[in-house]
């Protein structure tokens, strides 16, 4: 088996994966909404409800699709696309496991292991702001308008933070920005968490402002903005851009757990690659840092349940005054006790 | 030769697109173009194995500047109606000042000699780490002047933007 | 004047550092939230599952028939004059030899409709009624279509006589002292 072979079968794995889970996390979100709210939630199709997000797919897709007159087609209809590309467009630099291997030959759970990965993450994830300024904006309405500036304002704010908090985690690293090197430091219960606490919380936070999540999701809040960006899509293009707020969510969990909740590390991991043939191990460890990420899928869930939204002066007060100088500091922090106590 | 002929995809690319910048009517496809040209741009820097500069380029141009551009452009709200009508004065200055820039580049691109390009020995010459090392060592001064440089920046534009609740 | 001692008197103090913080109270709202998914859910799946109603609950009317499966009502109109929303209507006819089996008295309803969309559901056709004809029911008015199937009658407000409706929870036992 050649390696573009496997890496192509791994690409289509993960594409699969992620569209997978981000469906059956539309029907997580409304079963824990429900469960978290004494209620059931969606029991009607199949057992438990189980085919609901199948249900609502072929909703989406029969729905009639309107194009606002006035809107500037081309770029209504690039606006879910972009968002879409963008938030699948992530998964390609996180290690999923350890290595697999076949006759021989040791092939990476990883698309492409460059030496630039967080960089990449960072990169791409603020592409994210272009579906959503591009389909407000080309929708021709004042709140579609008014909830992609916020948009834009908010993630663009965030951004600086969520770097800032990377530095302090790739202070600790030597020498790489991938995140295959990084989520190798942090063997068995190594965790970054444990030594970085402030950037984790700066990261998780950030994490939930980029992803439009509550409490930061004045960009479509329902309440003030109707629907904020969204407010004129209609069937798939309204249904790419809800699935890409899921697939965002799922790769974000994915981006925490590997930078301080140590990935596919858990405790016993080197004992159990002695004893065990080294796919087993693999697939072990694919397990355990996908039980991780659906935790934080959980955790994305659980605060969306529990918290109300930010007042947007607040939201920026938090971004710029709080969680700006916090991250510096932090870094400052970081970068004394490396150079003064050594590692 | 692959690698030339993606270089040359890349040039066609980087070019069109930045015609495409000065052609299109539309603020907004001015400045969806021009993303593109920074990503075919980002796709030389890695051609030249420059990945960290590559992936910078498109950090912050890309996903802030232009963020920002996008941003004031939809706010402005230009239609072909209220583009203000140039006078030919205007015009005219405008022709020949663009017409003298293009004539001292051709001169300069006359009087350059095309030496055979010597790859660099290392390949990682991009790489995080040597760029980090270059910066923080040989290159300590000018990089600790531009952030000085920024600061002033960014003091300047909190200064402008407090301005009026001092007042 | 103080009417109750659960008010609470609202104070807009400044907020202490751990309280600036959030995250004490975000855990705390977080906590209390994780208890709720393990609580006992209010819901009832509706239509395997159906909530018991009151004794009293008030639904849709039957006209009764005695225990010969003759019908009770004589259309005294009773029923009609005490209606505050004026829903009932009916024609009174005599009885023909030959259809002892089917009236109990001499007289009874030829025509007998409620309007269902008048109707506010008080009963007091029910407390009206000298003959126990009229009952309301724990049935529920079903959605039509057109406002003009609203108007019930007595093909739809009879009992058949095959298949009584049960008010015994709702017959009231009057004791005269």
């Amino acid at each position: 088996m050649s390696v573009l072979l496997f890496k192509v079968i791994l690409i289509v794995l993960i594409f699969l994966i992620s569209l997978g889970l981000a469906a059956y996390a539309t029907y997580g979100e409304r079963k824990v909404a429900a469960f978290l709210q004494d209620r059931i939630g969606p029991d009607r199709a199949g057992p438990f409800g189980l085919l609901q997000p199948i249900a609502d797919g072929v909703k989406m897709f029969l729905k009639e699709e309107i194009i606002p007159t006035v809107s500037d087609k081309f770029l209504f209809i690039l606006g879910p696309s972009l968002f879409m590309v963008t938030a699948l467009m992530t998964s390609a630099v996180i290690p999923w496991g350890t290595p697999m291997e076949f006759g021989g030959v040791s092939y990476p759970l990883q698309v492409a292991d460059i030496n630039i990965g967080i960089l990449y993450v960072l990169g791409v994830v603020s592409l994210g702001i272009y579906g959503i300024m591009l389909g407000g904006w080309s929708s021709n309405n004042k709140y579609a308008l008014l909830g992609a500036i916020r948009a834009s304002s908010q993630m663009i704010s965030y951004e600086l933070a969520m770097g800032m908090s990377v530095i302090a985690v790739l202070l600790m690293t030597d020498g790489s920005l991938s995140l295959n090197v990084i989520v190798e430091g942090q063997k068995g219960l190594n965790w970054n968490v444990f030594y970085q606490p402030v950037a984790a919380l700066i990261f998780i936070i950030t994490a939930f402002a980029e992803c439009n999540r509550t409490p930061f999701d004045l960009p479509e809040s329902e309440s003030e903005l109707i629907g904020g960006y969204h407010t004129e899509y209609s069937s798939m293009k309204l249904g790419l851009y809800l699935f890409a707020e899921y697939v965002n969510m799922f790769i974000s969990s994915a981006v925490i757990s590997s930078l301080f909740f140590g990935g596919y590390n858990f405790p016993g991991l080197e004992y159990l690659q002695t004893v065990l043939p080294t796919n087993l191990v693999s697939l072990i460890s694919f397990g355990v840092f996908f039980g991780k990420i659906l935790f934080f899928i959980f955790f994305f869930m659980w605060v969306r349940w529990t918290i109300p939204r930010f007042r947007y002066d607040q939201l920026m007060r938090l971004g710029w005054q709080v969680l700006m100088p916090l991250a510096i500091i932090n870094v400052l922090i970081t970068g004394a006790v490396i150079t003064f106590f050594g590692n | 030769m692959t690698s030339d002929i993606v270089f040359f995809l890349l040039a066609a690319v980087s070019v069109f697109t930045a015609l495409m910048v000065v052609f299109s009517k539309s603020p907004i496809y001015s400045v969806m173009w021009l993303i593109a040209c920074f990503f075919s741009i980002a796709g030389h820097y890695v051609m030249l194995n420059a990945q960290f500069l590559a992936i910078v380029h498109i950090i912050v141009y890309a996903g802030a500047i232009m963020v920002l551009m996008l941003f004031t452009v939809m706010l402005l709200n230009l239609n072909k109606e209220s583009e203000p009508h140039k006078s030919i004065f205007t015009k005219a200055t405008a022709v020949i000042t663009g017409g003298m820039l293009f004539l001292v580049l051709l001169a300069a691109m006359r009087s350059t000699q095309l030496g055979a390009y010597e790859a660099p020995v290392t390949t990682d010459v991009g790489f995080v780490q040597k760029v980090g090392m270059k910066l923080f060592t040989d290159y300590m001064l000018p990089f600790e002047m531009t952030s000085v440089l920024f600061i002033a920046a960014m003091i300047g534009s909190v200064v402008l933007a407090k301005k009026e609740r001092n007042l | 004047m103080q009417l109750t001692n659960r008010s609470k008197v609202v104070v807009k103090k400044e907020m202490t550092f751990v309280e600036k913080l959030y995250l004490p109270a975000i855990f705390s709202g977080l906590s209390i939230t994780i208890k709720h998914l393990f609580k006992k859910k209010a819901t009832l799946r509706y239509p395997e599952v159906t909530r018991e109603f009151a004794p009293v609950y008030r639904g849709m009317h039957v006209l009764k028939r005695d225990e010969q499966g003759r019908e009770n009502c004589t259309a005294c109109g009773l029923c009609a004059v005490a209606c505050p929303a004026e829903a009932i209507t009916m024609d009174a006819a005599e009885r023909n030899k030959g259809e002892e089996n089917l009236y109990r008295e001499e007289k009874y309803a030829a025509k007998y409709e409620i309007n269902m969309l008048r109707c506010i559901y008080c009963g007091l056709c029910e407390e009206a009624c000298p003959k126990d004809a009229i009952y309301l029911t724990d049935r529920i008015v079903h959605s039509e279509y057109t406002r003009g199937k609203f108007v019930f009658g007595k093909d739809v407000l009879v009992e058949k006589v095959d298949e009584r409706i049960d008010i015994t929870k709702r017959k009231k036992t009057y004791k005269i002292d």
